[in-house]
């Protein structure tokens, strides 16, 4: 079984020891020499002591999803080692711990155990319980670098740009790497069949997660107000703006920070300040999850009826309630849609990767401005948390910000009078005033029932009037969302059409199913409202596979509810088990579908 | 929020401000309150406070929550923008147009239901975070558009218009905010236009949070007898203890001022906050001395009125803490607010 550049590795460990540095290294490493990798991290709650798992998938022909098959485990973690050693697939390599002998009953004949006294070797070699503790995992990188063929000039490498600053870390790190790199060199056959080999594929690529991206994107963006409540997994894309907003918007001479970044006492009130911030003429954004935007519906209502602009990244994690805060899923898509009460829909964004994070950030902005109202991009643990290979980012540097439809004082000035929500254009779209530029330009932003001309109604047909524009306006909003992808030529009688981070999975599971000459066509939704390119999609297969991940077929459900299509054409694939959905789990779907004309295929585990 | 356009008659001959603008310049929509509510007055008040000072229409934001109080953002200063947001969160539409754009006034106009209820949350953080804004709390112990429920400023053993008497105590939004440390902290009485008017000056002027809770019976559901909110209760309690002139940089202090008497609180722009005292024993200045005076004043039911709490917190302003440039964050240049194709290529050096 030699396979090279194609192989999935899962390594337990337990959260707070320092595993993380050690996998980013084994990633990273495999990423410089040109071979298509990709990390995911299943943690858990907590800040220390309970299991976690990294999953690294190395594959030459670039498929970024889970495969749903482990071929290297490394048992960490004695807790979780009986359910480590079971998932190892038939043929595959465990890696554990032998400074302490191992239960006789987890044996397995099938795959390959290799015993390396980590532990041991630590305390040999290093002193002070931390540092033991610490430096076992870096232990574990260097056996796996001898196993798989790595290059420790690369490690080296690696390391010493972490610790630039730190070079006594640099060469403890390295001791560490090479006390299980010649252990392994030692007492195993090294490499293995499943191994590396230097590839060229990677160049023009970077490893980022989809937080740091939308963060750069509201860097780019423009934005200069920010407010959030601290909630897994969002926060690390409003520590990413922080940080890439000391680096870039500071003033190295008088230290005057061009950004404001409130903490906020809650959800309530970030989405109150995003608001504030907006009216007032600044691009302002908040980043949340599940449970953050069911305490934002109250606001994210009045954006939408007194029109004002807001952009929200809803970085979705396993639900209802507190659900399983550290595991993904796409289980906000109602939510976000329909938030709020009374008659309002919202412009949402559906990115797949964090490449389209950094773009969509900007265009959110843009349409927030452009169409007067709240937009969402709603992300997911996956997208959001978990370092993908993308294209490079680039930056046009002819982008100007679409303030969308802003009068300015001079033509105020010209104006006989000004009125808020008058249909002008005829588009859905009216004008809009800032505070401080001019009195006759002054009116009264309220979610109280308004006419027109901004003034409180409660009059039926002054009532419908600004209610019915909202609708127009909402249909001009398909013209802006970004278009879906479509994948196949668009011929074939049977599609699938997902959205968001199911798009590898879903990618790599149509060239299996390809491979078994079974041709799918994918429509990859990008935004709602849902366009004519989504209708047209639809309206032209028989079968639909809907794939995403909730329980609930959310995203189904707003087809239905939002498109022309037969309910009967789709047909979902379900996966919500809080893991990212495997590229196994589509295909052994549409197969059983195929074959049995089944209705559903839920998916639990894998 | 009812907008009911008023007549615009202009008298030739009425005062004009520096703005060459007229009280009238000031006036928003026809209240539609009941006749003889408190808040009218108050909004009397803010209308002749900005006329006064001749703070330009549009620079002035009126930010509001729900309620009869927050209504009233509507019936004042028609050329400002106003936004009538949700109950009990307008601290936060405050905090971030105040973000966006440091250079205007912001006035926020709540009640005791929308600050002491709903939105207690964000009144105590718009108070730690130091926002520079007037709060004006148009307090009169029940809920007004509902019907006369009582509210958390409702006095122990006050009686509804229904007979029911009130058994929870009452949360004070003055103690409360010199707890949390306001650097300016006034109460007033709606009925006392001349000693309000004043205080909302210097409240507009003052270079961080300052909270004025103004008594403003209810007459409908508030003005009977056994209610502590009534206007003949409140005329009856309330004591005047420090009067407070809010005196411009431009302008000398006068003379009249009995040295030893009046104490001048210095704002940082060079503004300034001139106390008359009118009780020996008490220091406006010291925020502790000043608490306790307060609140053994309420424990034997009187109402103080006056600035009973002022000095400079500039230093932590929000701006302040936030080293935002002078310039608004809403007028900075969209070529400065990024680092362009090169300086991404940077940014994204350690992603490879």
């Amino acid at each position: 079984m030699s396979r090279v550049n194609d192989f999935a590795i899962k390594i337990a460990t337990v959260n707070g020891t320092g595993s993380a540095s050690a996998n980013t290294l084994l990633m990273k490493s495999i990423f410089r020499s040109g071979i298509p990798v990709m990390g995911k991290n299943y943690f858990p709650s907590n800040i220390q002591g309970l299991p976690t798992w990294y999953e690294i998938r190395v594959s030459k022909d670039g498929y970024v999803a889970r495969s749903g098959k482990v071929d290297i485990m490394v048992c960490m973690n004695a807790e979780t080692y009986a359910r480590d050693v079971r998932e190892v697939a038939a043929g595959g390599y465990l890696i554990y711990d032998s400074s302490w002998p191992r239960p006789a009953l987890l044996k397995r004949e099938d795959v390959t155990v290799l015993g390396v006294p980590l532990a041991q070797m630590c305390n040999e070699n290093f002193k002070g319980v931390r540092t033991r503790i610490l430096m076992k995992n870096i232990c574990y990188a260097g056996v796996l670098a001898a196993l798989l063929d790595l290059d420790l000039a690369r490690i080296r490498e690696l390391l010493a740009e972490t610790y630039a600053k730190k070079p006594a870390l640099v060469e403890s790190n390295m001791q560490a790497i090479q006390l299980g790199y010649d252990y392994a060199r030692a007492n195993f056959v090294c490499p293995l069949p499943l191994r590396v080999s230097p590839l060229e594929k990677t160049a023009g690529h970077i490893m980022i997660d989809g937080n740091t991206a939308a963060a750069l994107g509201c860097l780019y963006a423009g934005a200069t107000v920010a407010a959030w409540y601290p909630i897994t997994p969002s926060t690390s894309l409003m520590d990413a703006f922080k940080s890439f907003a000391d680096k870039t918007r500071i003033d190295p001479e008088t230290k005057r920070a061009q950004f404001a970044f409130i903490q906020a006492e809650d959800e309530l009130s970030a989405i109150g300040m995003v608001l504030g911030a907006n009216w007032n003429g600044a691009r302002a954004f908040t980043a949340t999850s599940g449970p953050g935007v069911s305490l934002m519906g109250e606001f994210l209502g009045l954006a939408y009826y007194a029109e004002v602009p807001a952009v929200l990244f809803d970085v979705q994690r396993v639900g209802p309630s507190t659900g399983m805060p550290t595991r993904t899923q796409q289980c906000d898509v109602l939510a976000a849609a329909y938030a709020s009460h009374g008659d309002t829909k919202h412009v949402c964004l559906y990115p797949a990767n964090p490449e389209e994070c950094f773009y969509m950030a900007v265009q959110a902005f843009d349409l927030a401005e452009r169409l007067q109202t709240p937009v969402m991009v709603l992300l997911d643990l996956d997208i959001g948390m978990n370092d993908w290979m993308c294209r490079d980012l680039v930056w046009d540097d002819a982008y100007r910000p679409d303030r969308g439809k802003v009068l300015g004082k001079d033509e105020i000035e010209k104006l006989e009078k000004f009125h808020r929500y008058v249909d002008k254009d005829e588009d859905g779209i009216t004008y809009r005033t800032l505070p401080g530029v001019h009195p006759k330009g002054a009116y009264f932003t309220r979610g109280s029932g308004h006419t027109q001309f901004g003034t409180y109604t409660e009059d039926a047909a002054e009532y419908q009037v600004v209610m019915d524009r909202l609708t127009r306006k909402f249909a001009t909003a398909k013209r802006y969302v970004p278009k879906a992808v479509l994948q196949g030529d668009g011929k074939a009688k049977v599609a699938i059409i997902s959205i968001g981070s199911c798009d590898g999975a879903i990618r790599e599971a149509l060239d299996v199913l390809a491979q078994r000459g079974i041709k799918l066509d994918y429509l990859r939704v990008r935004g709602f409202p849902f366009g004519e390119d989504v209708e047209a999609f639809l309206e032209s297969h028989d079968r639909l596979y809907v794939v995403e991940q909730n329980r609930d077929a959310q995203f189904r459900s707003l087809l239905i509810l939002e498109t022309r299509v037969e309910k009967a054409k789709l047909h979902s694939l379900l996966h919500y088990s809080g893991l990212p959905v495997s590229s196994a789990f589509i295909v052994d779907g549409v197969l059983a579908d195929l074959a049995e004309g089944q209705q559903t295929v839920v998916g639990v585990g894998a | 929020m009812t907008f009911i356009p008023k007549p615009k008659i202009r008298h030739p001959d009425l005062p004009l401000n520096e703005l060459g603008l007229t009280r009238r310049d000031y006036e928003g929509s026809l209240s539609t309150l009941c006749a003889g509510c408190g808040h009218d007055s108050i909004t009397a008040a803010i209308t002749e406070a900005c006329w006064g000072i001749s703070i330009r229409p549009e620079n002035l934001a009126k930010l509001s929550g729900i309620g009869c109080s927050s209504k009233t953002t509507a019936y004042f200063v028609n050329g400002g923008h106003g936004f009538n947001s949700v109950h009990g969160r307008m601290p936060s539409i405050a905090a971030g147009a105040n973000a966006a754009n440091r250079d205007l006034y912001y006035i926020g106009i709540s009640g005791d239901g929308d600050s002491l209820s709903i939105g207690l949350g964000q009144f105590c953080h718009a108070i730690r975070r130091n926002l520079n804004m007037l709060y004006i709390i148009e307090n009169n112990g029940v809920y007004g558009l509902t019907k006369g429920q009582f509210s958390a400023s409702a006095d122990l053993g006050t009686k509804a218009k229904k007979g029911e008497v009130n058994q929870q105590p009452p949360i004070d939004p003055v103690l409360l905010a010199m707890n949390l440390g306001a650097g300016f902290v006034a109460r007033s009485f709606s009925g006392d236009k001349q000693q309000l008017v004043p205080l909302i000056q210097a409240g507009l002027n003052y270079p961080g949070f300052a909270l004025i809770d103004v008594l403003s019976p209810c007459v409908t559901f508030n003005d009977h007898e056994g209610s502590t909110k009534s206007y003949a209760y409140t005329r009856e309690h309330y004591e005047p203890i420090v009067e407070a002139d809010f005196v411009p940089l431009r302008q000398e202090i006068r003379t009249d001022y009995a040295a030893g008497e009046s104490m001048a609180v210095m704002l940082h722009d060079g503004n300034q906050v001139v106390l008359r005292k009118l009780a020996e024993d008490y220091d406006p200045t010291d925020s502790h001395r000043a608490y306790d005076y307060v609140q053994q004043h309420i424990t034997r039911g009187e109402y103080l009125t006056g600035l009973l709490h002022c000095r400079s917190t500039a230093e932590t302003e929000f701006h302040a803490l936030s080293r935002t440039p002078s310039q608004p964050l809403n007028q900075i240049p969209y070529s400065q607010l990024h680092p362009g194709s090169a300086g991404l290529a940077r940014l994204l050096a350690r992603y490879r």
